[in-house]
């Protein structure tokens, strides 16, 4: 799925090895745009390349099958692989980040308490205000998560603990089983909430035009300017505390950016797709084993990889329930976990 | 200067850590304490250990803790029955009528919620020890996913026609059936010439995964009135317990405590590191395989005499930990707090809330919060020395 040009661990630094790197990112996302045209040709009606070079650019046509075509890709396929690839860009960074932030190699973008906190701000949204549209639920559930995530980083950061990545884990964790009890508490009370969430949960990037797909894009690419701002700190962080303070970090301060941005990347593409559980982990763990522990080849190979596994499992979702779906969310687990347990297996990872 | 209360801050200086690979190991940091090391040592015999007059009053006093709410949530009900009269009944001199209410209908209930809530404290604190990481619970290592999955299985697919055949006993076998099935798989899958807790974690986060994939999946297609049936089951109850499941489930219990305990002895040298271990004579990889195998048949009885009853396996060892001040969840304490979470949970759940909730809502929404309170409160101590 992701074999790159690189295929072991690379030797810390020198020329030869950034050429490699770089090589290697060149050709992931060479992959991912020649993965992105098949995902507008796949799906329940079956397109030739000709067909979605038409769909895509072909003006205005009285013929009655152009326009067809031209209305499925660029209302139905264009959008699902841009939030495809925006999306799994958002969760692999997300998930490269925060494990590098806490320290905690089993970390997951969804432990900050966000995907909790926007299955809670759905759910609410459907009991309280009767909605029925994702269209409209959607902005509940980056508020959700959006505020999920402040909570859980200032309730980790008071008194000394300040960004203290145990303390941080242990209060998302926290924050998490309280808004999930609350969420199972309102959707057991309420059918209509219940049917809806059993949906939002499954994560797909099916049926979000892009009306929402710009905001969602505009507030992870904010997440990504952040992100770029705090990569030369978070390789220092990972010395240790005490070195990283010796050589003029501001830890704090870091931190602080660190957790906006994963809160930024995570909260809106979960808010755009649902609760994408796994891929930010595991894309994070393929991406170590490909540059090495450097966080500045690290985290771009993990949002590449983010975006690639979210395109394929998309596709392959399309492919294997004909004419229905598998959503993507359910795809992304029984495609890359197995995947992930046999590289686990033959001892391809070591902790972060 | 470290404090040892507050294992919250160990994860800051990993460095520091014992943990052989690096992982972060803010379980067994504090173990660097100084005061500790000054603690004086009780030898009996062959046997020997540290005395720890906090430690001990802690157990006491949550045992006692323990026994008070198991009580009181036996005397609320339709017909209230006082404190007094519950605690006669037990040792045997109640009334008749009150023999018959509380041994006869309340018993199996609240010893259920007693045993699994020991099952489920005992079982996060071995994975959490073993892994060296407080984020290891059973959950984790896909028992509890294993078990829902196989039971909403039952409950969507097979749906109308096998409601009647799969009564609550036959859900609980399968359930027990798919969690003890996934731990094992977990097991055997992360087993490489060793059990590795790093690589324990990473393969079972994949099979849960999996797990949670095909849950997911079912309750996408399925009926709503199956969701809803699935939905409590998922997140746990006590309701409507009966004598035979509790027995099997207490006697599954009280064995596996046990070979746990026997276990235990030997695991504490563990903490310093393997080397360290064997050079004390412990046989590591024995000692870890055992203890992980008594975890996940805990676990996994524990879910299938409640359902997965969310977080009481997280937060437990951690509540226990800071509780009494030991820098690796304590057992007995982690299943005590396990025991009196769950069961205090389901007296809120049936006497304070005004709709009734399964237990798994409360255990949550009681146990976040704590978990957050301790880190909290651990921080700011911290602050002011």
């Amino acid at each position: 799925m992701s074999t790159t040009a690189v295929e072991r661990p690379l030797p810390e630094g020198g020329t030869e090895a950034r050429r490699h790197r770089g090589t290697g990112l060149g050709t992931l996302v060479v992959i991912l745009l020649i993965t992105g045209v098949a995902s507008l040709a796949v799906g329940a009606r079956a397109l030739s390349p000709a067909e979605v070079w038409h769909g895509l650019f072909a003006a205005p046509d009285p013929d009655q099958r152009l326009t067809e075509i031209r209305l499925i890709v660029q209302t139905v396929r264009v959008p699902r692989a841009v939030l495809a690839i925006v999306a799994g860009v958002a969760l692999g960074v997300g998930g490269a980040l925060i494990q590098g932030f806490t320290r905690n190699p089993i970390a997951d973008t969804g432990l900050l308490g966000v995907n909790a906190g926007a299955s809670f701000a759905v759910v609410t949204a459907i009991a309280v205000f009767g909605f029925t549209n994702p269209f409209q639920y959607v902005w509940f559930a980056f508020l959700g998560a959006a505020v999920a995530g402040v909570v859980v980083f200032g309730l980790s950061s008071i008194g000394r603990g300040a960004g203290n990545p145990l303390t941080l884990a242990l209060a998302g964790q926290g924050v998490t089983v309280f808004l999930a009890a609350m969420t199972t508490a309102i959707s057991l009370s309420d059918q209509k909430s219940l049917n809806a969430l059993r949906f939002w949960n499954s994560g797909s990037v099916a049926g979000v035009g892009f009306d929402v797909i710009w905001p969602v894009t505009a507030f992870i690419a904010v997440g990504l300017v952040l992100t770029l701002t705090t990569l030369p700190s978070l390789n220092l962080l990972n010395l240790g505390d005490d070195v990283a303070r010796g050589l003029g970090v501001n830890i704090a301060l870091s931190r602080t950016v660190g957790i906006l941005a994963i809160t930024l990347l995570a909260g809106a593409a979960t808010a755009a797709c649902g609760p994408i559980a796994f891929l930010g982990l595991m894309v994070a763990h393929v991406a170590r084993y490909l540059t090495g522990p450097d966080y500045r080849w690290l985290v771009p190979y993990a949002g590449l990889l983010g975006a690639l596994v979210l395109l394929i499992s998309d596709i392959v979702g399309r492919l294997v329930v004909r004419p229905g779906e598998l959503d993507s969310g359910v795809v992304v687990a029984l495609l890359g976990a197995p995947f992930f347990a046999g590289l686990v297996w033959r001892g391809k990872f070591k902790s972060a | 200067m470290k404090q040892t209360g507050v294992g919250a801050d160990a994860g800051a200086e990993a460095g520091k850590g014992i943990a052989p690979d690096g992982a972060p190991d803010g379980v067994t940091d504090a173990a660097t304490d100084a005061k500790r090391s000054v603690a004086p040592g009780v030898r009996l015999g062959r046997l020997s250990f540290v005395w720890r007059p906090w430690m001990v009053l802690i157990t006491l006093l949550l045992t006692a803790a323990t026994f008070l709410v198991f009580c009181v949530s036996i005397g609320v009900g339709d017909f209230p029955i006082g404190l007094s009269r519950v605690i006669a009944t037990i040792l045997g001199r109640g009334e008749q009528v009150d023999e018959f209410v509380i041994m006869d209908l309340r018993m199996p209930r609240a010893l259920a919620g007693l045993v699994v809530g020991v099952a489920l404290g005992v079982s996060g604190a071995i994975t959490q020890s073993v892994a060296r990481n407080p984020l290891a619970s059973p959950d984790i290592l896909g028992i509890t996913w294993g078990a829902g999955a196989v039971a909403v299985f039952l409950v969507t697919v097979s749906g109308g026609t096998a409601t009647a055949v799969v009564s609550s006993v036959g859900l609980s076998a399968a359930a027990l059936a798919g969690g003890l099935g996934t731990g094992l798989l977990v097991y055997f899958l992360a087993w490489r010439r060793g059990i590795d807790g790093f690589r324990l974690i990473l393969i079972g986060i994949s099979v849960s995964a999996v797990m949670q994939a095909i849950t997911t999946w079912l309750l996408v297609n399925a009926d709503i009135r199956d969701v809803a049936r699935a939905q409590v089951w998922l997140v746990g109850s006590l309701d409507n317990r009966s004598w035979d499941e509790v027995r099997v489930a207490l006697w599954c219990t009280l064995v596996l405590m046990v070979v746990v305990a026997a276990a235990a002895f030997q695991f504490k040298p563990m903490h310093l590191g393997d080397e360290v271990a064997a050079g004390l004579g412990v046989r590591h990889s024995r000692v870890r395989a055992l203890l992980l195998l008594c975890a996940v048949l805990l676990a996994a009885v524990a879910v299938s005499a409640a359902g997965p009853v969310a977080f009481v396996a997280l937060v437990a060892p951690q509540v226990a930990m800071r509780l009494v001040r030991h820098p690796t969840p304590p057992m007995v304490a982690s299943g005590l707090v396990g025991a009196l979470l769950l069961i205090g949970s389901d007296l809120v759940a049936r006497a304070v809330l005004p709709i009734s909730l399964p237990v798994g809502v409360v255990t949550a929404a009681i146990g976040g919060p704590f978990l957050v309170y301790l880190l909290v409160r651990a921080n700011l101590r911290q602050t002011d020395r």
